[in-house]
């Protein structure tokens, strides 16, 4: 492909690939994303690859592998434009068919549409299916319309107009006081405003400089930043570059967490393919800007999306972090001034040049603007990635997009902020999405995990799950954290065993305090909020636990036992086989009996127990009944 | 280097740019206690027991002050409620890995600290690095290294360098706060030296 | 791994310490784990004590000092994972590999790993057989995959 030297050499590349496009032409597009991967989807590209050469169809019909479309539970996704028909859990057996009856004839083919789980209605048109229609994608959009493999996908789509416009017709000032006029906020936790954080490092003394991509994307439960980066990685590389121009760069760094093998790909594609356009290089368009990046890797260590850690690592240290004062912005990267931020914090930045400030403005509340994407998962109909603007109630993301709890469950709470954050009860679930509301309410934005929990989830165990990630994830290097963690892990460990006592919980805050008080990093310092939060809203739940040895959600392995009621059982031999402890006796005609010192708790009984029988009880804070006597167990 | 003015303890502190709170404190003779500060070695900032309340442009935080720069109009407080219960805290958490050390014993003295309120650990070591950090900054030697992290983070020795490096040197023996390092550095002569059985019939090296 | 591999991949980053968490990670991607003597080598050709090398193979998660088993099974343990009973499938995996988490058999058959998110978090819970992804498992399916592995475990 040919060098690409000026602005006007890139319009005339796009005209020409845009000509070649006809938007009314048959389009078949499949998600080709990480959880689409675990789906099957390379098996369903094969069988449309084969299917449209069979039926005679490859020269008419495009065919088009996209990065994460967001829907991911109902993977693999398919959608045929331009009319947007999307087919859901799409397997390879259905292509001939789609390809013989909605490419061909235009008909619809009925069980691969979206089923809403509520009402039971089909819906046809992907833009119409609630989880989408009620999202604004201004960001994750580019994710279903473009290749990430190809850049002339991202040209056709507009992609390079806003490094055009930064090069040529912006200062670095001015990219600056644009982004500070948009009042852009760090996507990645704490949502400092990323215009000031580009004026410290521009304004910071020193000739060498640096960019990084934080996509070290640790806190469990949330991966918009894996989709951003395998769907679109031009547009988080546009982005960066804008910023480099800005702050006086000309050398960028992606941090990309080892477990997300497809987005390094990817992103190796990406750079490779915008060096050879001489969009990343020496003198970029002709316009005198040099910008190069490279990818490192992660080698796993959640602490490293502190950005003092990732630094260290980059530099080939453990990822311990430091002090700060000194910022990153002035002494960052082998001690030159550097900019940290997010995947999707840099995602924004081509949308806020090319639209304008005013634009972004207009998305939002008064202190958070623009769009925020959420993984919205748990115990949610609809799970995957939502794009909503900020503002929007967290009910209206669970109920509106989310289709609500599956099941006869009820909600409980949902997380936000990962590790960092905190539990929101149903109270308070028209509380908006803006950095400071959910602060108030004791969780965080952080980077835009949202996991939905029902009446099955312990919140006492949840404080103890989180607590135990941050003891195995924390450096280790300073005593209030290492040891602070250690010890409130050792007392919430205890009490969802039954074992805690009343004095606990005080001792749970005085540690707490210590914790968020002395902690040298942001991991230590609100380490303590799973427990605080889950203290403040869910305190009868650690009462349950402590005084009575019961589990409210009937989840604490200690605390629970598993019971085959006599009068329900029709001895079906279910539960027996599915059990792996081999715990259940069973046999032809038998009552079944489970044999409570085999039992390890594992609830296959429960789950393989036909609904219309009901016969196995979970129990809690109660003595489990003697097992039925040998001769009353004979069945008629 | 320009001067900078700040308050601590209600003391005016004229102090010089770049330096450390601790730093300054201890140029007007107000102690603030350390356990992982050492003259010879870079500001750490691992044990935290110096954690000090400062209120700069009108709000209070708690920092370190082995690392924290000063700042001109700052207010540092050594001592408060709030500074005396973090104190007492860690202190605790630290005496529940070396119950015998000397040096937790004395601080926990002043701030009430009771050695007994968490559970027996069974690491010796607290952490402070002193050893690894005297050893790589002073010595440039490397030979006793961290390990691992979060609630399993320790220190050791690296027994190659161990055994060129260490019989003669030991000097990072006595900065350690507990007796952690010379049973680390006792296991790892014990791996040093060849087993009892394999020694036979060599004279030389008994 | 022959030392010459080791060079090749060292001489791949030019030979700059900084490269070390990259250097590793390619060895950890070839070999499955970091023997001493190939430890040794980097240490040797990156001008890096081995005191920082053991703190970056024990800190960063992927690194395993020991040999991994035929079958890498790894659960994740993210919180969309957890809440859809991720603990109880790891205790699954535990119980029929006899193997704990972060530990492989003596006979090397299976190494069993937790993974802190592996950002599928839709399908939870997840886990990760051999390189292959199975989402919304449960213990009786999981019980299925690992006994369809082609192994002496049984």
């Amino acid at each position: 492909m040919p060098r690409i030297n000026s602005s006007a050499e890139l319009d005339a590349l796009r005209q020409e690939i845009l000509s070649q496009r006809d938007p009314d032409q048959p389009c078949l597009t499949l998600c080709s994303g990480s959880a689409c991967h675990a789906t099957g989807c390379g098996k369903v590209a094969a069988a449309i690859e084969e299917e449209m050469e069979s039926q005679g169809v490859a020269d008419d019909v495009h065919f088009r592998r996209t990065g994460c479309h967001g829907f991911c539970e109902q993977g693999p996704i398919v959608v045929i434009y331009p009319e947007g028909i999307c087919y859901l859990k799409v397997k390879p057996e259905d292509i001939a068919e789609i390809i013989s009856e909605t490419i061909k004839e235009k008909k619809i083919i009925e069980r691969l549409l979206y089923v809403d789980p509520n009402s039971g209605e089909n819906t046809t048109l992907e833009e119409d299916i609630p989880f989408y229609k009620n999202q604004e994608r201004l960001v994750l959009g580019f994710n279903l319309k473009i290749d990430p493999k190809s850049l002339e996908d991202y040209l056709a789509v507009g992609g390079y107009q806003a490094l055009v416009k930064t090069l040529f017709e912006m200062t670095p000032e001015q990219v600056v006081g644009e982004v500070k006029d948009a009042n852009l906020r760090g996507r990645g936790g704490a949502g400092f405003p990323s215009g000031v954080k580009w004026d410290f490092a521009r304004k910071a003394p020193g000739d060498k400089k640096y960019v990084v991509v934080n996509c070290d994307e640790g806190d469990p439960g949330a991966y918009m930043d894996r989709s951003l980066m395998e769907g679109n990685p031009y547009g988080v590389l546009e982005g960066l570059m804008i910023g480099a121009y800005a702050i006086g760069s000309n050398e960028g760094y992606v941090y990309v967490r080892q477990e997300y093998p497809l987005a390094v790909d990817n992103l190796e594609i990406a750079i490779k393919k915008a060096e050879d356009y001489g969009l990343l290089g020496q003198d970029i368009l002709g316009s005198g800007f040099d910008f190069t990046v490279k990818v490192h890797r992660g080698a796993g260590a959640f602490i490293c999306g502190e950005e003092t850690s990732l630094l260290k690592s980059l530099e080939g240290l453990p990822g311990e972090p430091n002090a700060r004062p000194p910022f990153p912005a002035t002494k960052g990267l082998w001690g030159k001034p550097t900019n940290i931020n997010n995947v999707e914090t840099w995602s924004n930045i081509p949308l806020i040049i090319s639209k304008g400030a005013d634009f972004f403005n207009s998305i939002g509340t008064e202190k958070s603007k623009g769009t925020k994407i959420f993984s919205l998962v748990g115990k949610v109909n609809n799970t995957g990635l939502v794009e909503v603007p900020m503002g929007a109630t967290l009910r209206d993301i669970i109920y509106k997009i989310g289709g609500g709890v599956p099941g006869e469950k009820k909600f409980k709470a949902v997380q936000t902020g990962g590790p960092s954050g905190g539990c929101i009860p149903e109270n308070l679930l028209d509380t908006k999405v803006d950095f400071d509301e959910l602060t108030q309410a004791g969780a965080m934005m952080g980077s835009g995990g949202m996991i939905v929990m029902d009446e099955d989830t312990c919140l006492v165990d949840l404080a103890r799950y989180f607590l135990a990630f941050l003891s195995d994830e924390s450096c280790g290097k300073c005593n209030p954290c290492r040891e602070g963690i250690r010890q409130m892990l050792k007392i919430l460990t205890n009490i969802t065993k039954g074992l805690g006592t009343e004095s606990d919980l005080e001792l749970l805050l005085e540690l707490a305090e210590t914790t968020k008080g002395a902690s040298l990093c942001a991991l230590g310092k609100t380490a303590p909020n799973p427990v605080l939060s889950t203290l403040r809203y869910f305190k009868d739940e650690y009462e349950a636990h402590i005084k009575e040895q019961r589990c409210p959600a009937l989840s604490c392995k200690a605390l629970i036992a598993f019971y085959i009621e006599p009068d329900k059982c029709k001895a079906c031999g279910a539960c027996f086989k599915q059990c792996p402890a081999e715990a259940i006796e069973g046999g032809k005609k038998r009552i079944h009996v489970i044999d409570q010192d085999k039992c390890t708790r594992c609830g296959s009984c429960v789950d393989a127990c036909p609904k219309a029988f009901g016969a196995v009880k979970v129990m809690s804070g109660e003595p489990v009944p003697v097992a039925i006597a040998e001769e009353a167990r004979n069945l008629g | 280097m320009s001067e900078i003015l700040l308050q601590i303890d209600g003391k005016k502190v004229t102090a010089k740019e770049g330096m450390t709170i601790l730093e300054a404190a201890r140029s007007v003779g107000v102690s603030i206690p350390t356990l992982c500060d050492h003259e010879k070695l870079a500001p750490y900032g691992a044990c935290r027991v110096c954690t000090v309340e400062a209120d700069a442009r009108g709000t209070t935080n708690l920092v370190a002050a082995c690392l924290q720069p000063v700042e001109n109009d700052l207010v540092v407080r050594t001592r408060s409620e709030k500074v005396d219960k973090i104190r007492k805290v860690l202190l605790e958490q630290m005496l529940a890995h070396a119950p015998d050390s000397e040096e937790l014993q004395e601080l926990a003295q002043v701030y009430g600290a009771d050695k007994d309120r968490f559970e027996a650990e069974s690491s010796f070591c607290i952490l402070c690095g002193l050893c690894v950090r005297y050893c790589a900054e002073v010595k440039k030697k490397h030979a006793v290294g961290f390990f691992d992290r979060g609630a399993k983070r320790e220190i050791d020795f690296i027994p190659e360098v161990a055994i060129r490096e260490c019989w003669d040197c030991k000097e990072c023996f006595p900065l350690c706060p507990t007796s952690a390092l010379q049973a680390a550095y006792v296991l790892t002569e014990a791996l040093m030296s060849p087993p009892a059985s394999s020694t036979k019939g060599c004279n030389s090296c008994g | 791994m022959d030392i010459g591999t080791v060079d090749q991949i060292i001489d791949k980053h030019h030979g700059e310490a900084s490269s070390l968490i990259q250097v590793l990670l390619e060895i950890q991607r070839q070999n499955k784990w970091l023997p001493k003597t190939v430890l040794t080598r980097v240490s040797e050709k990156l001008d890096v004590p081995m005191s920082q090398i053991q703190h970056i193979t024990t800190f960063y998660k992927t690194f395993s000092l020991v040999p991994k088993g035929r079958h890498e099974v790894h659960v994740c343990m993210g919180t969309a994972c957890h809440v859809r009973g991720a603990e109880r499938i790891l205790d699954t995996v535990e119980e029929v590999t006899g193997v704990k988490s972060g530990e492989t058999d003596p006979d090397l058959n299976f190494s069993v790993e937790t993974v802190n998110c592996l950002g599928c978090c839709a399908l939870g819970p997840v886990i990760v057989v051999d390189g292959e992804y199975h989402g919304n498992v449960e213990p009786a399916e999981t019980v299925e995959v690992l006994k369809n592995c082609d192994c002496s475990c049984e």
